[in-house]
């Protein structure tokens, strides 16, 4: 479910940074506010172990094997925010050291896994209680319920997110990925309530405190609840009238537009001497071979005069040392 | 997904790996920006851009097939985008007939999917140079340079230099799984239970390595305060870019900068 760079336009790639650093800031505000300073440690290692969780995977079938994406078990476990963070922290640890995902898509990836999944497993966890009114099942259906909806919405947000990239036609994209992840998202479902049933023997205390506050969290319900309704909504109507979302990418992609206009101004006035497109194509072309060869070239031969003095201070220290 | 623990930073002393973190940092992010930004179908950039990787790559001496062999990693993805070959409108390419199935690969569907492939490759390659060629407290460095919050970068920082320890856990309890619901050598004798089983188990095993790390946290905290922490992440002032290392992000933004104009001149 992470996405690659390249594969989201320019456009869609920043709006969702900028909701993601907007919302990233603001769990950053409210942890340091509500939570103590034992946080920080605790976060920390957390995130180490939902990261190395992915590697508790069991056999489904045909080669395949399911494991642990997170999110339901960290908001059930940490309440919303600290969750936000705890999945911001492994999927850009993610995209930075072992590149699943991109960097200029790691807005987006943060969006989907750090901010829908656990906003949509927050609602789903805390209404189950609730109707459960503290009996074992709303533990464990909230559980699995969250757990599935926090997989199944993140990735409706993904295929929508790659049909207005125009990367993926939506028709195609969001049966395709509502249909794998609706199984997945069983995987996560069993293990998050394994987890839960552990949990609830060895340490009550752990999955009690994750309710303790459930009306500091009623904008996270609201927004969860918002957020999957959305998905809900659009994601169908999507697939069946790909027009209209082709209209609205057509509409976000005011930097592709912006950018068409653009290439017809240049070729006027980049190479005023020259009338013939082709020719000052091809003479752009070569330029800029030349500059990048130029600079790897000097590069390459300003590495090797350092190396030979190196070299040369080396061969001097050693015969110092011989005298 | 690709569950790949090791820490791919490779020592070495090449210019790139002494480079200033903060740079490499910008300039890899400008670059997959570039990549981005850069109009579909202008393949003379995308060969430019490829020679600047390969020359950074290069001069990094990680070594070029290391990079690309890892770059191939991030490849399944490109499958999410193979639709388009055959649903964006434009003047047919090839048809294809298979059976009663009738499908038409128009020419913009493939330049695009072409585009989006080849972008994707070239970005993942800048981020390969930068995780292998940085250890992972000078990426920290550089993250505190762009203004990323104290409280996130120390948090990175926590769940980095625990993460092996706690992969190391889950290796543990992997054994012990396969140590108690031991593989039959014979076939037709299943191992362990059905699904909802299997299942369970390693829910219980997840559980396990969250109590784990809840613990081993609560040491680490009395640790830290045991040495003086009083909640407030405290950092040294970072130090002050060379002028040497100056010249090269100039240098850099500016090639990325008339690659980005050309693409424009060559892209649609």
């Amino acid at each position: 479910m992470h996405i690659p760079d390249g594969f989201l336009s320019v456009a869609v790639s920043v709006f969702l940074w900028i909701v993601s650093i907007v919302v990233v800031g603001y769990a950053l505000k409210r942890v340091g506010k509500d939570l103590g300073e034992r946080q920080v440690p605790m976060m920390g290692v957390l995130a180490a172990a939902i990261f190395a969780g992915q590697m508790l995977n069991f056999a489904v079938a045909g080669g395949t094997s399911g494991h642990l994406m997170g999110a339901a078990l960290a908001s059930i476990l940490l309440g919303p925010w600290a969750a936000v963070l705890v999945l911001t922290s492994v999927v850009s640890i993610q995209a930075l050291i072992f590149q699943d995902g991109g960097l200029l898509a790691l807005g987006a990836n943060i969006f989907n896994m750090g901010i829908v999944g656990v906003a949509v497993a927050y609602m789903a966890y805390h209404t189950l209680r609730k109707l459960a009114g503290g009996r074992k099942w709303g533990l464990y259906l909230g559980g699995f319920i969250a757990a599935w909806l926090s997989i199944e919405v993140a990735a409706l947000s993904v295929a929508l997110q790659l049909a207005l990239s125009n990367t993926s036609p939506a028709n195609l994209a969001i049966p395709a990925m509502a249909g794998v992840h609706a199984l997945i998202g069983v995987g996560e479902g069993l293990i998050t309530v394994g987890a839960l049933a552990f949990l609830s023997t060895a340490r009550r205390d752990l999955v009690e405190a994750g309710e303790a506050g459930p009306i500091k969290g009623s904008l996270v319900w609201v927004a969860g609840l918002l957020i999957a309704l959305v998905l809900a909504i659009a994601s169908p109507l999507a697939s069946a009238r790909p027009d209209g979302l082709e209209r609205i990418a057509g509409q976000l992609g005011f930097l592709d537009a912006a950018r068409s206009s653009r290439s017809q101004i240049i070729p006027d006035y980049a190479f005023p001497g020259v009338s013939n497109t082709a020719l000052a194509t091809i003479l752009a072309g070569m330029i800029g071979v030349l500059i990048v060869f130029g600079v790897a070239l000097a590069v390459g031969y300003a590495r090797r005069s350092v190396r030979r003095s190196e070299r040369r201070s080396e061969r001097r220290d050693h015969q110092v040392s011989s005298k | 997904m690709h569950i790949h623990f090791l820490d791919p930073y490779r020592s070495g002393d090449s210019l790139i790996h002494r480079l200033d973190p903060r740079v490499k940092f910008v300039l890899a992010l400008a670059f997959i920006l570039t990549c981005a930004l850069t109009p579909a179908g202008a393949w003379p950039v995308y060969v430019l851009l490829f020679a600047t990787i390969l020359a950074i790559e290069i001069l990094s001496t990680l070594g070029v097939g290391y990079v690309l062999k890892r770059a191939i990693l991030a490849f399944p993805f490109v499958l999410a985008a193979l639709p388009i070959i055959f649903t964006t409108p434009g003047a047919v390419w090839l048809e294809l007939g298979i059976g009663s199935w009738e499908l038409t690969i128009s020419l913009p569907g493939l330049v695009r999917f072409l585009s989006i492939a080849l972008k994707s490759w070239l970005s993942v390659q800048a981020a390969i140079v930068l995780a292998a060629s940085t250890p992972f407290p000078e990426l920290l460095v550089a993250m505190r340079a762009v203004r990323i919050p104290r409280l996130l970068v120390a948090i990175f920082g926590l769940m980095w230099r625990y993460l092996f320890v706690l992969a190391d856990e889950a290796l543990r309890l992997n054994r012990a799984r396969a140590a108690r619901s031991g593989n039959s050598g014979q076939p037709g004798i299943k191992a362990g239970g059905d699904l909802a089983w299997r299942a369970r188990v390693t829910g219980g095993m997840a559980g396990n390595l969250f109590l784990r790390a809840f613990e081993r946290s609560d040491r680490i905290y009395l640790a830290m305060v045991s040495r003086g922490y009083d909640g407030e992440v405290r950092s040294l002032p970072l130090p002050a870019i060379t002028s040497a290392n100056w010249l090269v992000l100039l240098a850099g933004l500016v090639i990325l900068g008339v690659l980005l104009s050309l693409s424009f001149l060559f892209g649609s």
